[in-house]
């Protein structure tokens, strides 16, 4: 059980008043707040290490460069890595998608295919439509049930399959993929498994060698962690097979990359200096998660989730997306009336931060046949009263908008 | 700031009962635009006559403002010459930018209240900018 009084009391950011009323954020999903123990580790890092890594010899260079691979060690280990060496920062999933597409991706051939799924963020999209555009290979996607659960009865994973990328967790549906299960079919078929887990890792343990992922790829920002940090786990014979990432004869390969840092896996892929203040604040990010315990913050997540299912279910007008069952820690809607761009602002007026919109899946959203939809997301800090607040929110603007539109 | 400052009751009329929702018999001018932040999108349709836009009209799922806003330009630029049409929607701009609300943007000033939500001012001015881009495609067509 989390001491939920003490772990609202990590986040200083909770005390913030908005619109006059208490804070109460459910855009968790998008980005999450950062605990004091980060705020802090990133405020030391520059207050008492900071110095460019790997060739300076001097004091502060050396503490810097060790603080920075003790954080690639603290991911390894986060994600049960076989060594530090699997982990490369970058700047997030989306970059860690983009690295995998470019350095794995240029060794496709035309008629070469590459399996996604439907509800895939932008980042997990677009990335290999640029692939399949330059190389002639071609996209297949696993297809969605009207449940939100993919149909692997019919997934297109086959001989001509290289490449098998998937959301670990919808950032619209909530919907769960079975990582291990595709990643054991895109094996059998001779290709390489990719699990967006931006919207997994946050919210359930995840163990690369059980799942047996080639590429896993999240974001700093989305576990308590600063922005600008995200994490790409790669298998090392994978890894030390690649490209650099800027490479390909591209000229940006000249301006950027540092040569010093070519030689080894994982700095391969890690040109010019990095964000080692940010790599610091996400090792400071998973030391608090870990401290509070996965299975505690997962347990909390599913009680938040299932009131606010309950919540909405009780609201006339509301459709809620998404499967039925299990699902990540987020509840995507629409109201009857109320555009969800309006439903937002009303909900702004509250205190209450949701999220309106496409969620970077414009595929999806003509799939589930609407323009956008609205989206309340939950992390550790949440309260089973928030969720009220989101009900009684979602109340007002449907009141609101009932007596406008008389 | 309250809700009512920004869903004003003339936005909610037109949200509720917009003019000119359709399609333009014999267009000369038919552009579509999304708005990337939403996936809202919006089709507007006119026909220039004699120098004038004779009729306008305009399809789109949208929020409130973006869909009041589409309706009350359609009121606002039909009989217009296309050059005071594009003066109305420069000075449209102007006015969702925090500028000062001329005369001649009439019952458009009940829009002001969206240019103190920075995120909102997209929604309001995707009409807009959508006839703007037909103009100067017909302009264009017209003048070789």
């Amino acid at each position: 059980m989390l001491d939920l009084a003490k772990v609202r009391a990590d986040f200083p950011i909770l005390q913030e008043r908005v619109n006059g009323r208490p804070l109460v954020y459910l855009d968790n999903a998008a980005t999450t707040q950062k605990p004091q123990a980060v705020l802090d580790a990133v405020a030391g890092y520059y207050e008492h290490t900071n110095a460019n890594v790997h060739r300076a010899i001097h004091t502060l260079g050396e503490h810097a460069t060790q603080a920075y691979e003790n954080s690639r060690a603290r991911v390894a280990r986060f994600l049960n890595a076989p060594a530090a060496s699997n982990i490369v920062f970058v700047r997030n999933a989306s970059e860690a998608l983009n690295l995998v597409a470019y350095a794995w991706g240029s060794r496709l051939r035309p008629g070469d295919e590459i399996v996604l799924t439907p509800m895939e963020h932008h980042s997990n999209l677009i990335p290999w439509q640029l692939l399949a555009k330059r190389s002639g290979a071609v996209l297949r996607f696993i297809p969605l049930l009207d449940d939100g659960t993919l149909d692997l009865s019919r997934a297109p994973i086959g001989a001509r399959t290289k490449i098998v990328s998937v959301t670990h967790a919808s950032n619209v549906l909530g919907t769960l993929v079975p990582a291990a299960e595709l990643a054991a079919r895109a094996h059998a078929a001779g290709a390489v498994f990719v699990l967006d887990a931006a919207q997994s890792v946050p919210h359930m343990p995840v163990d690369v060698q059980a799942l047996d992922c080639d590429f896993l790829a999240f974001s700093g920002h989305k576990v308590y962690g600063p922005m600008g940090i995200g994490v790409l786990y790669g298998k090392k014979a994978l890894l030390e097979e690649m490209d650099p990432f800027l490479g390909g004869g591209e000229m940006i390969l000249e301006v950027h990359l540092d040569r010093a840092t070519w030689n080894d896996v994982p700095w391969k892929f890690e040109a010019g200096t990095p964000n080692v203040g940010g790599a610091v604040g996400l090792a400071a990010a998973l030391d608090y998660l870990e401290g509070l315990g996965l299975a505690a913050v997962a347990e909390h997540e599913r009680a938040l989730t299932a009131a606010a299912l309950g919540v909405l279910a009780d609201l006339p007008g509301v459709t809620v997306y998404g499967p039925q069952g299990e699902r990540g820690a987020l509840v995507s809607f629409t109201v009857e009336g109320v555009h969800p761009h309006d439903l937002s602002q009303v909900l702004d007026q509250e205190g209450v931060a949701i999220r309106a919109g496409h969620h970077c899946c414009q595929p999806l959203m003509r799939q589930l046949g609407v323009v956008a939809t609205a989206r309340a997301s939950f992390a550790c800090y949440n309260t089973l009263e928030e969720v009220q607040a989101l009900g009684a929110a979602v109340r007002k603007a449907q009141g609101f908008f009932s007596q406008v539109m008389r | 700031m309250a809700l009512e400052d920004l869903y004003r009751e003339v936005i909610m009329d037109h949200y509720r009962s917009p003019h000119h929702k359709g399609r333009v018999e014999g267009a000369t001018g038919d552009v579509e635009m999304l708005n990337p932040t939403c996936g809202d999108e919006i089709r507007v349709s006119f026909r220039v006559e004699d120098g004038r836009i004779a009729d306008v009209a305009f399809q789109g799922r949208g929020c409130s403002i973006s869909m009041a806003s589409a309706s009350m330009m359609t009121d606002a630029v039909i009989g217009k010459t296309v050059e005071e049409a594009r003066t109305l929607i420069a000075a449209f701009s102007e006015l969702m930018q925090g500028g000062a609300a001329g005369p001649e943007l009439g019952d458009l000033v009940s829009l002001q209240g969206v240019a103190r939500f920075p995120v909102r001012i997209k929604c309001a001015t995707l009409p807009w900018t959508t006839l703007e881009k037909g103009l100067t495609a017909a302009t264009d067509g017209v003048g070789g």
